[in-house]
């Protein structure tokens, strides 16, 4: 995926210049013009709400009854108040808490998820008869809507569900603790792992046969030849797809919401905290709620891609010099570069 | 990496619009809203086509009614608007509608606790009291639709709770249904003497955090004679009998009479184990009497319960009103039409109706005393005697607020994370704050 992205913009620059036809001026112009409507529509859809949303979190509704009972309207500019709010007393251990808990559904699903993912592609690969049969399967849980799932786990993990009667144990999975956690880990695994796997099957696909073939003669052994060829080879793809379901279950919100509750501190996430106060009306701390969101899933997603995103283009590059000198298998330079994951 | 990007900041402003949705930001006076001060409330003027904004109609007979209205009424057509499940996605979807101060929702089927909200937002308009015969309707279920003293919906769908218990084993043990939970207890343990029966539960609710929570808890205090809010307003739940209250719940769990799992105990789950005969005793609403009866292999108790008034502490407790009341968007036209709509509905004809249909509680006090519907519905005199000494939830403009502090502290003095004391104490806190003027 990143090689094909690299090569054209080396390619096309000569090209563009040669064309003896338009100035780059003129043309320039007109792409500006072609490309208009989508700026338009990009500015609607996004810049419009991002705007709106940080304008309301300045602001806060006027909350008071006056005499005859009537709440006194409008709304008064606040500052930053909402934000240090956030941030104080009572309020402060609850975000602090929905903070731990997205980070951890974060980082504990993503990597259950990564593991059985990768097994799932490596069976798909692998399986011939009725490869497509699998593959569709398996990719079922990922087309069913959250909510619906997150009824259907309820379901099984009720007092009286299915969950219990397998294990052979009464846990109140539904109820505030450490097990409603990994309920909704669970949960959350059994959809979004199918993702991972799909995307990582797509990586596993253009990896030529031959890399592996000149494996064989070397005599590498099966986990030597997944180590050092299948996992660096298949990196890109895969971490596309973590960076997908990173970004996903920082915002989380249906499935712990559904499944176990509102305003149950053991899975409460941040959008959890915008939604409750959205529906209380309280707009402007929800607006704030959300754009701190927001700012959180802006640095995970910037430190990921600056850290393991130049990695995938340094990876990328060292391959092709590979390719080129027919260097044997496994290269030194890439086992390290496939140690980094 | 620009992908990522893009599709990230895609995601946010998705999540972005969707909130701002829920906002209209403007500010300054609303038209048309109910009259302040004192005097009388403002003329409804206005004739032609009207919706009616409501859950979903499951038995059809809302369609039935109002087809009836439209031949009638050819010029003042009522159009059924329908909304989610949910009674969460219910208001969100009739406050999205007040926030933008949009017509396109005329007469709304409010839960009994939304009513000093949309009352006090100048939501809904104030009706005229003089024009309702509210003499024959349930009295507490009347209060539920006002705000201040003033009359801002009208009560069509009552609900209360009730004692469901297990005939057959209390005659067995030759017994009559408990008054008080001392009873109850003893009750309870003279059946689980009786072979088979070792290992049931003496008593569930509704105790997983929602407003089920709020309206178990709000029994059990109003039960031992104390109150979550004072008639004037004020918090008062830091008493010694709001702790007796929470005290027989939170002994309850302790003792085992109250099973472990009934903490994850919404309304269903509480049916289901009531009908597989897993509990003696069972706090629920009156929908639970048709399908605990129905005959299709489902409940394991077919004409082995029977209903009475909730237990109290040292007599008959009191129960939390359930229900919907009827009111006018401040936002719609047509409001003379509404007006005429809701007093269609609510008539004595279409409420016995409704209540056949769908098993719905009804308001008037006289369907409680109809023979041929008690016949059909023998659980009728108790319910009304339920709904009589019932007590509304907190009215408070910020109700969900008040609800959601009230399932905080209740939840944790039940599963022991606080004392009753501190849970108490806790909660009278924060209704302070969120009840001060």
């Amino acid at each position: 995926m990143t090689t094909t992205a690299q090569a054209p913009p080396g390619e096309a620059k000569p090209q563009r210049k040669s064309s003896p036809k338009m100035s780059p001026q003129g043309s320039g112009k007109l792409a500006a013009l072609l490309l208009s409507p989508t700026f338009v529509v990009l500015a609607l859809v996004i810049a419009y709400p991002l705007i709106s949303a940080l304008r309301e979190s300045l602001y806060r509704r006027e909350e008071g009854v006056d005499e005859s009972g009537f709440v006194v309207e409008g709304e008064r500019f606040v500052g930053i108040d909402n934000y240090t709010a956030i941030f104080q007393g009572e309020v402060a251990d609850r975000f602090w808490n929905a903070f731990v808990n997205t980070t951890m559904f974060t980082v504990v699903s993503v990597a259950i998820e990564i593991v059985i993912g990768v097994s799932m592609a490596l069976v798909m690969h692998h399986a011939l008869r009725g490869r497509g049969l699998v593959r569709a399967s398996i990719l079922v849980p990922w087309a069913i809507p959250t909510a619906v799932s997150a009824l259907l786990w309820q379901w099984i993990f009720q007092s009286d569900g299915v969950a219990n009667a397998v294990i052979g144990q009464q846990v109140l999975w539904t109820a505030e603790g450490q097990q409603a956690f990994w309920a909704v880990v669970i949960a959350d695994t059994w959809k979004t792992a199918p993702f991972i796997g799909l995307l990582t099957l797509a990586g596993l696909q253009i990896i030529s046969t031959d890399v592996y073939e000149a494996a064989r003669v070397d005599g590498a052994n099966a986990w030597l030849t997944f180590w050092r060829i299948t996992l660096p080879l298949v990196k890109p793809a895969l971490l596309v797809a973590v960076l997908f379901r990173v970004l996903d279950v920082l915002r989380m919100f249906d499935l712990p919401y559904v499944m176990i509750g509102a305003r149950k501190s053991s899975v409460e996430t941040l959008s959890m905290l915008a939604q409750d106060e959205a529906t209380n009306l309280r707009y402007g701390p929800a607006a704030a709620y959300a754009t701190v969101l927001f700012v959180y899933v802006v640095l995970v997603a910037f430190v990921f891609v600056k850290l393991l995103g130049a990695d995938i283009i340094g990876e990328a590059r060292t391959r092709r010099k590979e390719v080129k000198k027919r260097a044997p298998v496994p290269a030194p330079s890439t086992a390290q570069a496939g140690v980094g994951v | 990496m620009m992908v990522g990007a893009r599709a990230l900041r895609g995601a946010v402003a998705l999540a972005a619009a969707a909130l701002l949705a829920a906002c209209g930001s403007d500010s300054g006076n609303t038209g048309g809203g109910g009259g302040g001060g004192g005097g009388q409330p403002a003329a409804l003027e206005g004739r032609g086509e009207i919706t009616f904004v409501s859950g979903k109609d499951t038995s059809g007979n809302m369609q039935k009614l109002i087809d009836k209205w439209n031949t009638d009424h050819p010029t003042e057509k009522v159009r059924i608007v329908e909304l989610p499940e949910s009674a969460d996605g219910q208001r969100q979807q009739m406050v999205q509608n007040a926030q933008i101060k949009s017509d396109a929702y005329t007469v709304l089927n409010l839960d009994v606790v939304w009513t000093a909200e949309f009352a006090a937002n100048r939501w809904v308009v104030e009706l005229p009291q003089d024009q309702f015969d509210l003499d024959n309707y349930l009295k507490p279920a009347v209060d539920t639709a006002k705000y201040r003293d003033k009359l801002y919906a009208l009560p069509v769908y009552g609900d209360g709770g009730l004692l469901y218990y297990r005939k057959d084993l209390l005659d067995q043990a030759g017994l009559q249904p408990p008054k008080t939970w001392t009873e109850l207890i003893a009750a309870c343990q003279k059946v689980r003497g009786l072979p088979g029966t070792e290992n049931m539960g003496c008593y569930a609710g509704q105790f997983e955090k929602y407003e089920g929570l709020t309206v178990n808890f709000a029994e059990a205090v109003q039960s031992a004679g104390g109150t979550i809010v004072n008639e004037d307003g004020t918090p008062a739940v830091n008493s010694s009998q709001a702790k007796t209250g929470l005290d027989t719940l939170v002994q309850g769990f302790k003792t085992g009479a109250i099973p472990q799992q009934a903490i994850t105990f919404k309304e269903e789950e509480g049916r289901r184990a009531f009908q597989a005969g897993q509990l003696l005793f069972h706090r629920q609403w009156p929908y639970q009497w048709a399908l605990a009866n129905k005959t299709d292999g489902s409940s394991q108790v077919v004409g082995k319960f029977d209903v009475a008034p909730l237990p109290g502490v040292n007599g008959p407790g009191s129960s939390s009103l359930g229900g919907h009341n009827f009111a006018i968007s401040a936002f719609a036209k047509n409001k003379a039409t509404a007006l005429d709509f809701i007093k269609y509905f609510s008539n004595e004809d279409n409420q016995r109706s409704n209540l056949l249909a769908t098993s719905q509680a009804p308001t008037r006090t006289k369907l409680y005393e109809d023979s041929e519907l008690v016949q059909k519905f023998p659980y009728l005199p108790t319910l009304k005697a339920s709904i009589e000494g019932a007590k509304p939830r907190p009215k408070a403009v910020k109700y969900g607020d008040v609800t959601a502090a009230i399932q905080e502290n209740a939840y944790a003095a039940l599963t022991g994370t606080k004392s009753a004391d501190q849970a108490l104490s806790d909660l009278q806190k924060k209704l302070e704050e969120l009840t001060k003027q």
